[in-house]
């Protein structure tokens, strides 16, 4: 049962930080490719219907967090206080920069907005690379299960990190840069003719610093943590994982200087799929290691909630998955297809 | 003294839950009360061919879009902040009250989302009946955000179905005895109808201000008609039964609760409702009493002469920490919710007889009611939640035990602080938008992106 939820609440972050991660990317890039006014209205409406939505799978993989290891979520949330609360500062931003813009006719308040909007989705995209590093890397727990983080330290991964360090500021930048090259592509789908072309050479400039970055994440990785390799000893099927990351990069390569651009988003999916499906499975049992005694981590074992409520869960929990999958399919249908100005919004 | 009240992290976890959590509610009322009053526009489009209903749906999704994009970026906040400010309480609850927060966003936070969407960009993507159906989408997934939310508070108010679990919190014995939770059922009642209220007045008032001003005078009427009626049934289900329920549920699981809701100190047989007054803890008795001697005996039991408990039956450890307080909002509540009741019937009256359009004194006093449903819903919420004290989750774990021991009271002040900035600037950018909406009126088009050259 533990081991259900735990790939539950993972498949559901992996589907967040790939739906989400398209329009964070498209924002990133947004001040740079965006060059007149209409450009950046295509850019509004080619995410405008579907970013909210996509928020909501972090929301459900919190709630689900919460259901399925009230402890993790307890220990995590309160030890990870600043940089949560930063991030939801971040995100409120957002919001704002991308949906009051279309409030305000006078072009100085765009402006303002659209650099609000552009700043926080990349600010958001360094923190989410940042968390995960911190995940990887390990917290301070104490006997109880519960730590509190500074923001930073020394910079230096110890037994007393800070939430910025070398470790995950590396990984913070691996995930702005993957995301920037992920949104990079969705825009050059949805959009045509130049404000497409400028997308995808983003894509394209970034392809090898996204290949170096990926390589010294996994050194680095292997640097500070050598026991994360132990599940792929024990399991070397789980080496398909790493595999399908470069295959994955490999297509990007080919497939964006040609135009294939819907190929290249596939693939820039399955990169960011295989990222984390990677690094969940060398931590799997522990679901928050300890930076320190590692008798004190957090495991599935220790931190899921009771049975009844497990299996409760299961039902509606599949239930409300196909419903949901179901409103998406339908969803990005509707707005299937390049995006074009003469139609009007509601 | 003053130094040691302000050092306090639980002092500053509950100011920090309390200011989110306030902001936030000031839009999902609307939110839900405007949404079933859109799917009536939108029906009344389908079914007559005339234009107007179809621009006032789409004036009211304007502001209904605008007020969403708030509720959701100050709804994340508090689902983080069970775990950043409440990680003791969400440690030893998890296990019951996961169910109830996961639900919400599995099937209420998808649905309403995705439909909004739809509902805001796919107007010509669809037709008239799917567009029908995007908006019944998106009532439907407020309405059950609603219900997932309230059943949470419910069961902290009063808990069922939870059985210890070897970790030493709680876990979930009976799904459907979380669900049933006679407590969620009468709260969720209550709620939805504030929230109707809330979103009624806002349509008459509205409504009322175009009259008043001369413009766009068919939609207005259509405003104020709608409102109106929606405003009526809703004031009036607020009180009966929904209010009369909740008080019922409080007599009977909390009746320490009751007592200090109505600052009654003694108790008595025939015990008298206060009308107006002020609490006075320390001598135990109100000051400037204005009573009506027996009503509260039997508002509660439907007999004169019941008897009530007062505090005094209950140890002080037990009592609300902060009665005057409790005491005013309660009283703010039922005083505002009498004061709709009437109004509402007067404009209903007016609005028979075919007057109400002319009565520019009725309008004025129905445009200026504009902020009271959101000061009753605030001092409704108030009322639970302080109520609810000394307890978190009532009668199991005490509020000084939930919140997160490792983040220091400095840590609290730092993000409550952060919080009043950036909802100050919300709240200003809110209102801007709101007005601007509003003065271009139902017909006003602009809003769309104009093409600007070099377009396609
Ligand atoms: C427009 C808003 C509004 C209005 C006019 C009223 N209420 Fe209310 N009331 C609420 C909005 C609300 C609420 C915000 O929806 C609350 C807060 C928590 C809850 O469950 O509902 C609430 C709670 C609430 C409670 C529960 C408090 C607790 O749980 O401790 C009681 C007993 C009443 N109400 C009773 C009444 C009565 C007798 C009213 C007479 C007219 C009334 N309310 C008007
Ligand atoms: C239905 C969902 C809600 C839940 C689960 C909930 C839960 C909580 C929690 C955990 C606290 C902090 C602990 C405490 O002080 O008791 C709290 C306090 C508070 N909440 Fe709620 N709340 C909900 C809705 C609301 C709403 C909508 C409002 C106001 C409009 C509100 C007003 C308050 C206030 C004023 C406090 C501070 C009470 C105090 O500290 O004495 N709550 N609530
Ligand atoms: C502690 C209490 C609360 C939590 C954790 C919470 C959580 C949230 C979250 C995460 C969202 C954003 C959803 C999205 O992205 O679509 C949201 C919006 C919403 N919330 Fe809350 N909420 C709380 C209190 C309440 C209360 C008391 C109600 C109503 C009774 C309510 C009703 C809604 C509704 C209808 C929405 C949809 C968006 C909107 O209406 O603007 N919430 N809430």
């Amino acid at each position: 049962m533990g081991t259900i939820w735990f790939c539950i609440v993972a498949v559901m972050l992996a589907a967040y930080v790939v739906m989400d991660g398209f329009d964070l990317g498209a924002g990133i890039i947004y001040l740079v490719v965006a060059k007149t006014s209409a450009d950046r209205q295509r850019i509004h409406k080619a995410i405008g219907p579907v970013w909210d939505g996509n928020e909501v799978w972090l929301l459900a993989a919190g709630g689900t967090l919460y259901f399925a290891f009230p402890q993790l979520y307890a220990s995590g949330f309160s030890g990870f206080y600043l940089p949560l609360m930063i991030v939801l500062w971040l995100l409120m931003l957002r919001a704002i920069g991308l949906e009051f813009r279309h409030h305000i006719e006078n072009p100085v308040w765009q402006g303002f907005l659209d650099v609000v909007f552009s700043v926080s989705s990349m600010l958001l995209a360094i923190f989410f690379g940042a968390a995960l590093g911190n995940v990887i890397r390990g917290v301070p727990l104490n006997q109880d299960g519960y730590f509190f983080l500074a923001l930073w330290t020394n910079f230096k991964v110890s037994a007393l990190p800070g939430v910025l360090d070398w470790y995950t500021i590396m990984a913070g930048v691996v995930a702005l840069v993957t995301l920037t090259v992920h949104g990079a592509l969705y825009i050059a789908i949805k959009t045509e003719e130049e404000l497409s072309l400028r997308a995808r050479a983003v894509a394209v400039v970034l392809w090898p610093l996204q290949f170096f970055l990926t390589c010294s994440s996994l050194a680095a990785t292997y640097f500070i943590r050598p026991q994360l390799m132990n599940n792929y000893e024990n399991h070397p099927i789980g080496l398909l994982v790493p595999l399908l990351v470069f295959a994955s990069l490999g297509v990007m390569i080919w497939a964006s200087p040609k135009g294939k651009e819907k190929l290249a988003f596939v693939a820039s999916g399955t990169y960011i799929t295989a990222m984390l499906v990677g690094a969940v499975f060398a931590l799997y049992p522990v679901v928050l290691p300890s930076s320190g005694d590692p008798a004190n981590s957090l495991t599935i074992a220790n931190s899921l909630a009771g049975e009844h409520g497990l299996r409760v869960g299961l039902v509606w929990w599949s239930l409300g998955m196909v419903l949901a999958v179901g409103y998406f399919v339908f969803l990005y249908r509707m707005f299937r297809g390049k995006v074009r100005l003469e139609e009007p919004g509601y | 003294m003053a130094r040691k009240i302000m050092d306090s992290a639980l002092l500053v976890h509950r100011l920090h839950f309390a200011f989110t959590v306030t902001f936030h509610y000031l839009f999902p009322q609307l939110t839900m009360g405007l949404a079933p009053l859109i799917v009536v526009l939108k029906t009344l489009a389908l079914r007559h061919n005339n234009p107007r209903y179809d621009e006032a749906a789409r004036f009211w999704a304007k502001i209904f879009g605008i007020n969403f994009v708030l509720g959701v970026v100050t709804g994340i906040p508090m689902e983080f902040q069970f775990g950043t400010n409440w990680s003791h309480f969400s440690r030893y609850a998890g296990g019951v009250i996961g169910q109830t927060l996961a639900m919400e966003g599995v099937f209420s936070f998808f649905l309403e989302s995705a439909f909004l969407g739809l509902f805001l960009y796919g107007a010509k993507r669809l037709s008239p009946r799917a567009h029908w159906w995007s908006a019944v989408a998106v009532c439907a997934g407020a309405w059950l955000s609603g219900f997932f939310i309230v059943a949470t508070d419910a069961w902290m108010q009063h808990p069922v179905g939870y059985a210890p679990s070897p970790g030493g919190g709680l876990q979930l014995a009976s799904f459907w005895e979380l669900m049933l939770n006679p407590w969620a059922w009468w709260q969720y009642a209550h709620t939805m109808s504030g929230a109707v209220v809330t979103g009624a007045f806002v349509m008459v008032s509205t409504g009322a201000f175009y009259l008043l001003w001369g413009k766009w005078t068919e939609h207005a009427k259509l405003f104020v008609k709608i409102g109106v009626i929606a405003g009526v049934i809703a004031s009036v289900v607020q009180l009966f039964p929904t209010g009369d329920g909740q008080g019922r549920m409080i007599a009977l699981h909390q009746p320490v609760t009751l007592a200090a809701m109505e600052a009654l100190f003694t108790g008595q047989p025939g015990a008298p409702l206060v009308i107006l007054g002020q609490p006075n803890v320390e001598e135990k008795k109100i000051d400037n009493p204005l009573v009506v001697p027996e009503m509260l005996s039997f508002l509660t039991y439907k007999r004169w002469h019941a008897h009530i408990d007062g505090l005094d039956a209950f140890p002080k450890d037990q009592w609300p920490d902060n009665i005057p307080l409790l005491y005013y909002s309660y009283h703010i509540m039922v005083g505002l919710g009498t004061i709709f009741i009437a109004e509402m019937l007067v404009a209903c009256l007016l609005l028979w007889n075919g007057s109400l359009y002319r009565a520019r004194w009725m309008l004025w006093i129905l445009m200026l009611s504009l902020p009271f449903p959101y000061i009753a819903n605030t001092a409704g919420w108030m009322t639970a939640e302080l109520g609810r004290q000394p307890w978190l989750v009532y009668g199991l774990m005490r509020t000084a035990d939930g919140y997160s021991k490792l983040v220091s009271a400095a840590n609290g002040w730092f993000t409550l602080l952060g919080f009043f900035g950036i909802y100050t600037l919300l709240g200003i950018l809110f209102l801007f938008m709101l007005r601007r909406t509003i003065e271009q009126g139902p017909e006003g088009e602009v809003s769309h992106p104009p093409l600007t050259a070099g377009g396609n």
